[in-house]
């Protein structure tokens, strides 16, 4: 391999990995709602593109940096998240039905309701925000003068993967140092056995699929400053969301983040090695092979390691 | 009087074409029975053997592409894409069901819903071979008149239902009806459950595919984003055996009248015609949550909202 080779490989390697943190915020927030609910929430990239409108227009309107926009935007799509489980989903999880798959076609439902929403308000126009450092990158030769390769880091997408790793960061301590965070994870782990203890399972519920969405609420501000926005993005992410909980093993949030990142390097090793087009296409056959191969994703490997010790 | 309404039903619709219908009107009846077909096919894996797919795109867009390629590459008429699909579609199915059918439930359904973008994303990047997203046209229409599309289009919808009928009523539809209502306890009395989810999907996938040749046929054109369609085909295919009922004979019939005449209305209507989809979302929802069954799984409760019927 000579240098170009070498640069051209790690380029793709840093950009996959970029992507692969952001992707890793939308996992998580989809594996949680799964691992809760015990349902797939088909309008999760629809709840994305929601939020990516309202950074859109803060920052139009009110000249609010997407950035910061996360602060607000998130507790928004918290309690948007809060009240589609209680008046959509709990209505729906008492109704007797032949297929219990009722919820999830409701969650199409949903996700097709958003989609066209927007589709109808600010039409299918791409948009996109031009902040001022869109195209900021530092660069290795800046630091490193007679460095033999060189390689560039995009300014948003490193901010937006910092700021992704703090949030995910922020969700652990939530999840395994506050007394919610438990009662989630003894929900997810089991319903019956919670409900003994005293946990408020309904509450649980609620704030689960709060927290989803306002998890995907923040991964759409971290991508409005990198990517453009159009209504129907929200099918794609929703996709990938899925991809990644099933790479990683459902309901696995340590899973989600690697199977984020995995799924990144790869996306991004397609588009470079292979060409534009098919990088969705690599992204279904990482999904088939682990289907195939390792049908509990990344989560059976660790369970597995931690049980040979 | 119930035993012989399919076969009344059959002989009104034979003679449908002589009643001096306008070409509109007959437009819309033959979307009708097409849509029955891809329902009640959707309806004998996802209602009776309760593998939810929401891919069904994935078997319809290879039988449209069946035809279209015979047509477009080795320069045969593309109706004989309807006996080749047979073929293609039971090998696709085998692959896919390989895949997908060591999930259960939504896991399945969103395996399924990948299955159809993978085949999408492809159809549009083979270029040499699909034509990409400039899609294929049959430059040479068969019939100017709707009358032979309705007929065989019609022979479809009766072989399927006659296929489907006869399936349910076999030991093998039990066997479905068991994995639809507990996979465990059926495998533990000895169903092979995979050998017959496997063969549902073989029979489903079939049946689509065959709408979806007479699709390519009927239509004269298609492209990737038609065909493979995950709202417009997937969650639509969905929503009819929803709105008619699921795991009902004519569910998916009603479904496809209800569904098709829904869509060209609003379509009509000035201004609202670009919601459809919120529309049909919201009427998803509400057929969700107010009439899980569907209108047939329902019409009970339908009669009793609307003061008919024995009071309970």
């Amino acid at each position: 391999m000579d240098a170009v080779a070498i640069e051209v490989f790690l380029q793709t390697l840093i950009s996959g990995l970029l992507l692969g943190g952001l992707y890793a915020l939308i996992g998580i927030g989809m594996t949680l709602i799964m691992g809760v609910m015990k349902i797939i929430n088909l309008a999760h990239g629809e709840l994305m593109m929601v939020a990516m409108y309202m950074a859109y227009w803060l920052f139009v309107l009110f000249h609010i940096d997407p950035y910061i926009s996360v602060f607000i935007v998130a507790p928004v799509m918290f309690f948007f998240g809060m009240a589609i489980q209680r008046f959509l989903i709990n209505p729906v999880l008492r109704v007797e039905s032949i297929l219990p798959e009722n919820q999830v076609i409701l969650t199409v439902g949903i996700g097709m309701v958003l989609a066209n929403l927007a589709t109808l308000f600010f039409t299918s126009d791409y948009r996109s925000t031009p902040v001022k450092y869109a195209s900021d990158a530092w660069y290795l030769s800046d630091y490193w003068r007679d460095s033999p390769i060189e390689l560039s880091l995009s300014v948003p997408w490193t901010v937006s993967f910092t700021i992704s790793v703090v949030i995910t960061v922020a969700l652990w301590f939530f999840l395994t140092k506050t007394d919610t965070g438990k009662s989630i994870r003894a929900t997810a782990q089991d319903l019956e056995a919670a409900m003994l203890m005293g946990v408020n399972v309904e509450r649980m519920r609620l704030v689960t699929f709060g927290l989803g969405a306002a998890l995907v609420g923040a991964a759409g501000c971290l991508f409005i400053p990198i990517y453009y926005l159009y209504p129907a993005l929200g099918g794609r992410f929703t996709l990938i969301a899925f991809v990644i909980t099933i790479l990683g093993g459902l309901g696995s949030t340590v899973g989600a983040i690697i199977g984020g990142l995995i799924l990144g390097v790869f996306e991004s090793m397609t588009a470079t090695y292979v060409g534009m087009g098919w990088a969705p296409v690599g992204r279904f056959l990482i999904f088939i092979a682990a289907l195939i191969f390792l049908p509990g994703g990344v989560a059976s490997l660790l369970r597995s390691r931690r049980l040979g010790k | 009087m119930k035993r012989y309404a399919p076969y009344i039903i059959v002989v009104l619709l034979a003679l449908l074409p002589f009643s001096g219908l306008s070409t509109y009107m007959m437009h819309i009846i033959i979307l009708m029975i097409m849509w029955s077909v891809i329902g009640m096919a959707w309806n004998l894996l996802g209602g009776y053997c309760g593998q939810v797919s929401f891919g069904h795109a994935a078997f319809f867009g290879v039988g449209a592409y069946t035809a279209g390629i015979l047509y477009f590459k080795l320069g045969i008429s593309a109706w004989w894409g309807i006996p080749l699909s047979v073929v293609v579609l039971a090998l696709e199915a085998l692959v896919i069901g390989f895949i997908c059918l060591r999930l259960r439930g939504p896991f399945f359904a969103l395996a399924t819903l990948a299955m159809g973008e993978v085949l999408r994303v492809t159809a549009e990047n083979l270029r040499d071979f699909t034509q990409g997203t400039l899609g294929i046209l049959i430059k040479e229409r068969t019939w100017v008149e709707k009358t032979w599309y309705y007929y065989i289009i019609l022979a479809i919808a009766v072989l399927t239902y006659i296929v489907v009928k006869k399936i349910i009523e076999s030991k093998l539809g039990y066997y479905f009806v068991a994995i639809r209502e507990d996979q465990d306890a059926a495998e533990s009395l000895g169903i092979n459950t995979t050998l017959y989810k496997t063969i549902a999907l073989v029979i489903s996938a079939v049946l689509t595919g065959l709408a979806g040749a007479f699709y390519t046929n009927y239509m004269g054109y298609i492209d990737p984003e038609v065909v493979f369609a995950l709202h417009d085909i997937s969650i639509i295919t969905i929503m009819i055996v929803m709105v008619g009922g699921v795991a009902t004979y004519w569910g998916p019939v009603v479904g496809a009248g209800i569904m098709v005449v829904l869509a060209e209305w609003i379509r009509s209507l000035p201004r609202i015609g670009t919601a459809h989809q919120t529309l049909f979302g919201v009427l998803l929802i509400l057929i969700i949550i107010f009439l899980p069954n569907g209108v047939v799984g329902d019409f009970s409760k339908i009669k009793r909202a609307l003061g008919f019927g024995r009071k309970v």
